[in-house]
């Protein structure tokens, strides 16, 4: 088990560094005049040039040089320093004010997740072909191929536009009531793939000798499903969720996007527009790395959870 | 957007593989003894779906849209003209006019031909990268599987969309086919990964199987073994996963658009209509509703396809 963690960290160490690297190189390589860039139209004085160009380690040219700088914003991300944008705020700040926002839809969405799809998901395994299973199936299947870019506007559109049952908008300082509908949007998702896991989970689990072994042993039907079959069911599905949680922090650019709502994603997609390279570059380093941390935390609780499950 | 992952086939190689994947169909009356072949299981369970037929049947039509367009809408879809803004349904125009008063109807038809062409090209790259790749890590084994699967890793662990974003950012120059290439290219690279995984698996399989011995009894070398002999043993459950990629790849194509990132007009895309329609939604909705309609059904009969054909291929569901 302490191996592999540690394996599993000299991996996580790696895919950081090769990301970082890759999103480093894509936004600052190749590009023009950075200071001129920062100015934009304004014309740039001797001594501003010079300044910046000792603020930033710019003399240093060529591949030493980008590395040079590369190495110099690992080196401050590591401290927690994220730097600045191109607008002068701190990228810390922003992210900081972001992220509250981010959470709280990614919650929403998860509870959705987890109040429809493993409720549903354990009706239909054990009801197995009935009208229910098979209409949750189907369900889910419209759910999963429909892209959220078409999900998204439509729900928008019907339910907060024409209905008028949720606010169509969030805006700063969103509150419950208006992040709901984007979170039931954004868990959609994850409440169909939900649904079917723990629908093939708890089939599987039911024809599982245990089961037979506690049927024979003449316990009620209601204690084999609540704690028998749902105990060791879960296990996949919780995992899946983890995953899902790192998914759906590291931003929903699309919906935060559609409703408006000022989280990470839609911080991400506006720096990106107004090409705020340092912004990018920040962002996505702190989204690979919640990423990978909720990766890596999700194996290890796979491995306490199910004590079948040996690393080596 | 988690569901990007994977790789590609054509719509046609997966429709084609049940009749030809059991040939003996009708040689198999006089000879019941004869055991059916897992194909001929799955074509035979194929046949009887009616998710089957249905999502075969808007593929096609969706394949003839992209081929012919002009068979399925007479007006032109770049004749727009601002005084028809928001106009309700006339000639061709059977859903009306979008803002810039171009056809809605034409717009979606049109927009059939960038979408598969994304979706395919970026399936078949994708698919070629996973077999050599999955080939070379489950063939030789040892260090060059450590390798091959450390990188699967690195890949699969970056989000798909911050990385396309990323990546499209910096092509900003070129023509319409340059951007058509570049959104075909950056999809490849992101999901080759879960094709990958499936190809490596099968061919470990396929490796230990006696007519992989004899061949090299008989004197085959590496190449001979890997391309001729285990490839064609290997390759149905990749072309399965390479279905369901298509529907995801095309999904993915129109989330770029949408964003302003991945096609951009002159080309005629679904996302790129949708964010538009998105816009002006409280005048008309129109202009949103068909190309999502198009755009969702286009995805939703290459997953279905996908879905029904890997049910029709795993034993164990059934």
């Amino acid at each position: 088990m302490f191996r592999y963690i540690l394996r599993r960290l000299l991996q996580m160490v790696l895919a950081f560094f090769g990301t970082t690297l890759i999103v480093y190189a894509l936004m600052f390589a190749g590009q023009g005049d950075p200071i001129q860039a920062l100015a934009g139209e304004r014309p740039v004085t001797a001594a501003q040039r010079a300044y910046l160009t000792e603020k930033y380690h710019l003399d240093a040219t060529g591949v030493g040089g980008f590395f040079y700088r590369y190495f110099d914003y690992v080196k401050n991300l590591v401290q927690g320093d994220l730097g600045e944008s191109l607008t002068g705020r701190s990228i810390g700040q922003i992210l900081q004010q972001a992220w509250p926002v981010t959470v709280k839809l990614a919650l929403i969405a998860l509870a959705v997740a987890i109040l429809f799809g493993v409720t549903a998901g354990v009706i239909a395994g054990i009801r197995r072909a009935s009208i229910f299973d098979n209409s949750t199936l189907l369900l889910t299947l419209l759910v999963l191929g429909i892209p959220t870019i078409v999900l998204a506007p439509l729900a928008q559109y019907f339910l907060g536009v024409k209905l008028q049952l949720f606010p169509p908008t969030a805006g700063s300082n969103p509150t419950f009531y208006a992040l709901l509908l984007p979170g039931i949007v954004l868990g959609s998702l994850s409440l169909a793939t939900a649904l079917r896991l723990t629908r093939t989970s708890v089939a599987e689990n039911l024809r599982a000798d245990y089961v037979r072994t506690a049927k024979s042993k003449g316990l009620l039907r209601r204690r084999i499903i609540s704690v028998h079959v749902l105990r060791n069911s879960l296990i996949p599905v919780i995992t899946f969720l983890g995953v899902e949680l790192g998914n759906l922090m590291s931003g929903a650019i699309i919906t935060e996007g559609v409703f408006n709502i000022p989280g990470v994603g839609f911080n991400l997609f506006r720096a990106i527009k107004t090409e705020d390279g340092p912004l990018v570059v920040g962002i996505v380093s702190v989204l690979v790395v919640v990423y990978l941390v909720s990766n890596l935390v999700v194996d290890v609780l796979y491995a306490v959870l199910d004590p079948r499950i040996r690393y080596e | 957007m988690s569901d990007f992952e994977t790789v590609a086939a054509s719509e046609n190689q997966a429709a084609r593989r049940g009749p030809s994947g059991e040939p003996g169909i009708p040689g198999q009356v006089g000879t019941p003894q004869k055991p059916r072949s897992l194909a001929g299981d799955a074509w035979r369970d194929l046949r009887r779906n009616p998710i089957f037929w249905i999502s075969l049947t808007l593929v096609v039509l969706v394949a003839a849209m992209a081929a012919f367009p002009e068979l399925f809408a007479s007006n032109d879809p770049r004749n727009c003209a601002l005084s028809r803004q928001h106009a309700g349904p006339s000639g061709g125009a059977i859903f009306g006019y979008d803002f810039q008063g171009c056809d809605i109807y034409a717009r979606s038809v049109y927009g059939a031909r960038a979408s598969l062409l994304v979706g395919l090209l970026s399936a078949l790259l994708t698919g070629i990268i996973a077999v050599v790749v999955g080939m070379l890590a489950g063939y030789f084994g040892r260090w060059i599987d450590a390798v091959l699967s450390r990188v699967i890793d690195i890949v699969l662990g970056i989000p798909l969309l911050l990385a396309a974003i990323v990546l499209l950012k910096r092509v900003s120059t070129g023509g319409p086919n340059t951007r058509l290439a570049a959104v075909i290219v950056v999809l490849a690279i992101l999901g080759w990964t879960t094709a990958a995984r499936v190809v490596r698996s099968s061919v470990i399989t396929a490796k230990e199987q006696d007519y992989v011995a004899a061949a090299r009894m008989l004197g085959a070398g590496h190449s001979r073994i890997m391309w001729r002999h285990i490839l064609p043993n290997s390759l149905a459950p990749a072309i399965v996963v390479l279905t369901i990629a298509l529907g995801s790849f095309i999904a993915a194509e129109a989330t770029l658009s949408f964003l302003g990132i991945g096609l951009k007009s002159p080309t005629i895309s679904w996302g790129i209509d949708i964010d538009a329609g998105r816009v002006h939604m409280r005048e008309s909705a129109t202009p949103l509703v068909v190309p999502s309609a198009f755009l969702a059904l286009t995805v939703l009969a290459f997953i279905m396809l996908g879905d029904a054909i890997r049910d029709a291929f795993d034993p164990k569901l059934r």
